[in-house]
């Protein structure tokens, strides 16, 4: 097949994948934290209430769309879609099963293997804070500007702790492409253990608390924090533009967990067996069963934490996090070196 | 030295001197707003999330009750003061109900001083759970509000079980508790008050009260996000705390071991036994912690209660219709969220003259200004939330 019409079928099958795993997400989300709380979750629309996302999110298109009068409409408007284009983005890196070979050629099952993925994702969760920061400050309100500023604040704390987590997967894996970080992982440690990375266990650590504060959620989600700003940012939207600040909220969740299995829990690797057709579907379902699971912590997470106050989150990030990640860095650093080279006086 | 330089020197010395300052910004909190409880409204100037200073306006929910109880009879009133703090009504019923009886000179029997006391302390296991659910919730944390809840139901059933209304019992009457229903005047010398089966389910459910207070104390005291979010936040000093009139688990939290039903009690508390619970260091978490020790306690004393009811007619002889005569009293009681009195002037007839309700909830709620300067946004959540006041109580 075509390169440009592969590339356009990927992106389309990409974008399908990803608003069900949305749909799915949230109603997960809705159930499991229900269920932690003695309730029984939405369970009408659909089977098992499946359909409820979709409801809501139909309901929320034939909504009235409210311009705020004293708000800046032209970034007001662009916000929620400076939102969602990063967290899409970010989608189309992950790799989500091994690489499926038809005939003569190998197809790769991500939209696009990236020799620079890792700084691309750090660069488009950059951006995506920009699209907070906007929302607030244009909605001219001002519950939503302390919401934005609390983002800013949030951002420059996290996203270096972010980056700093992922040096020691460079330095070990020896590459920035998601594709070959994950191939990296295939061997076994003594044959038994799978090599994965999340023997770098401090920035496996250091990559997840950032991730929390990342997506914005529980114990970090200061940025629309209920009881304190009301909507915080997003505090003055309705609509379907707030229905896509919400689709980016859990696209960037998914994202976020698929790649800490991408970067530490070996991505799509796991026992595979059987047929061919099986070889080329249990990757996937590995790779799936995995970024369930780190959801699922996420979930819990914001079942059973307070909310952190935003100083004690930047201290936290400043003051434990990256001198934490650096130090690993460091060790790591002198380890990959002693494996490349040998002692330096041998 | 012209004058004019002198001038210009002390006008350049002024201008070094000032300094440059930012206005702040207004942020008007309320009445609309999920972390006030109701309809409060703050109006919050504030530098960046730093609060310079504060102002409560109060009074969207004032229903003039004062000015009501002039108009209604004495047991007519008795439907309004459980509608001043909803979330235990009855605690606030009984302090009105012995004021009337002092002025009538009435003693309630032995029994139904005791279902009085079962029944106030019930509520103050009700309200206490609202504010151990309320409270994590206003600082993000979701899930204790639904366990907490869950169980102040089975409290709520219980008082149902006794009263027939889970929030607003009405049950006390002048001279006694409510007999049953259709009993007459035969009813009076037998107790059909407490349904069969009663005493075992509140055995049970206070079993239950015990295991929800060792799994708050996991789930909340225990975490260090909570630790974080309340250890020496919003801390009133005993002096001040009583400057500004604060009463029950805010006071004790302060160092402050005062406690009405020790102080002057009006039901048979010294029969029961029970601690006073206070803290040291008046912070947040602080109030937190002495709200669920005293949950504990309270399921104490009506496990005791419960042990020692003795039987007996319910309603002391009082004339068919209510008059009180000439004089005036001030009834305190401990509510669960502090000091509660009803200061009641007869003029004598079938109203009262004059009836001044001293809230809790309002003392409580007077020391925001004060205590909310200087602290950040979301530790005014956390410290406007860690003095559980009911806004129908601050605004009666």
């Amino acid at each position: 097949m075509d390169g440009f019409w592969l590339a356009a079928l990927k992106v389309l099958i990409a974008f399908a994948l990803l608003f069900n795993i949305v749909l799915v997400l949230v109603w997960v989300e809705r159930r499991l934290v229900a269920r932690m709380q003695n309730r029984i979750g939405p369970n009408r629309a659909g089977p098992a209430g499946m359909l409820q996302t979709l409801a809501d999110g139909l309901k929320l298109m034939f909504k009235e769309s409210i311009d705020p009068r004293r708000a800046q409409l032209g970034i007001y408007l662009a916000a929620p879609v400076l939102a969602l284009i990063p967290a899409l983005l970010i989608f189309l890196i992950i790799p989500i099963g091994a690489p499926i070979t038809i005939g003569d050629t190998t197809y790769d099952l991500q939209v696009t293997d990236l020799n620079i993925a890792v700084l691309y994702f750090l660069a488009m969760s950059s951006i995506a804070v920009y699209a907070i920061v906007l929302a607030g400050w244009s909605s001219g309100s001002k519950y939503p500007l302390l919401g934005s500023v609390r983002a800013a604040a949030q951002m420059i704390s996290y996203e270096a702790a972010l980056g700093l987590a992922l040096v020691p997967v460079i330095l070990y894996n020896r590459t920035t492409s998601l594709a070959e970080i994950v191939a990296a992982q295939g061997g076994t440690f003594f044959g038994i253990f799978p090599a994965w990375n999340i023997v770098l266990i401090p920035s496996f650590i250091v990559f997840l608390i950032a991730g929390f504060a990342e997506t914005n959620r529980a114990p970090f989600d200061l940025v629309e924090a209920e009881q304190e700003l009301v909507g915080g940012y997003h505090t003055e939207y309705s609509g379907f533009r707030f229905a896509l600040f919400f689709l980016a909220e859990y696209i960037n969740l998914f994202n976020i967990s698929a790649l800490t299995v991408v970067f530490f829990l070996g991505g799509w690797h796991g026992p595979v067996f059987g047929p061919t057709f099986l070889q080329y579907l249990l990757p996937i379902f590995w790779f799936l069963l995995k970024t369930a699971a780190v959801i699922f912590v996420f979930i819990w997470a914001r079942a059973s934490l307070p909310r952190m106050r935003y100083d004690q989150l930047m201290e936290f990030g400043w003051k434990r996090l990256i001198p934490l990640s650096l130090v690993w860095i460091m060790v790591v650093m002198v380890a990959v070196g002693l494996r490349r080279f040998g002692l330096p006086w041998s | 030295m012209t004058d004019r330089d002198i001038a210009m020197r002390h006008r350049s010395e002024v201008a070094v001197s000032v300094e440059l300052e930012t206005p702040g910004m207004t942020l008007n909190i309320g009445p609309q707003h999920p972390s006030t409880h109701g309809v409060l409204r703050l109006i919050a100037n504030v530098d960046g999330e730093r609060i310079i200073s504060v102002q409560p306006v109060i009074g969207y929910m004032h229903r003039g009750y004062e000015k009501l109880s002039e108009v209604r009879t004495y047991v007519q009133i008795t439907t309004l003061v459980n509608r001043i703090d909803w979330v235990a009504g009855f605690a606030s019923e009984v302090p009105y109900i012995v004021a009337v009886e002092r002025l009538m000179g009435v003693e309630p029997p032995e029994r139904a001083q005791w279902i009085r006391l079962i029944l106030s302390e019930l509520a103050r296991i009700a309200s206490h759970l609202v504010f151990m659910s309320s409270y994590p919730l206003e600082l993000g944390a979701i899930t204790p509000l639904f366990h907490a809840l869950r169980d102040r139901e089975r409290v709520l059933e219980l008082i149902e079980g006794v009263t027939g209304g889970r929030f607003h019992p009405n049950f006390n009457r002048v001279g006694g508790v409510k007999p049953a229903a259709g009993a007459g005047k035969q009813q009076r010398g037998v107790s059909q008050d407490i349904p069969a089966g009663w005493f075992a389910q509140t055995q049970s459910t206070m079993e239950r009260i015990f295991g929800m207070c060792d799994d708050l104390d996991t789930l909340v005291v225990g975490n260090e996000l909570f630790k974080a979010r309340t250890v020496g936040v919003g801390i009133i000093p005993a002096d001040r705390a009583i400057e500004y009139g604060l009463s029950g688990p805010n006071l004790r939290a302060s160092g402050v071991p005062y406690d009405l039903r020790k102080v002057e009690p009006h039901l048979p508390y010294p029969e029961v036994e029970f601690n006073v619970i206070s803290a040291e260091s008046g912070d947040c978490h602080d109030r937190y912690v002495v709200r669920l020790n005293e949950i504990r306690e309270a399921a104490k004393i009506v496990l005791q209660a419960v042990d020692k009811i003795p039987s007996g007619p319910l309603v002391a002889k009082v004339p068919r219709l209510i008059k009180v005569p000439k004089g005036q009293t001030y009834v305190r009681g401990e509510n669960p969220k502090g000091e509660f009195g009803y200061y009641i002037i007869s003029e004598g007839g079938q109203k009262p003259y004059r009836m001044k309700i001293r809230s809790t909830s309002f003392s409580n709620l007077s020391i925001l200004p004060w205590i909310l300067e200087g602290q950040l946004i979301p530790d005014l959540v956390a410290v406007m939330g860690s003095l559980d006041f009911v806004l129908g109580d601050v605004d009666r």
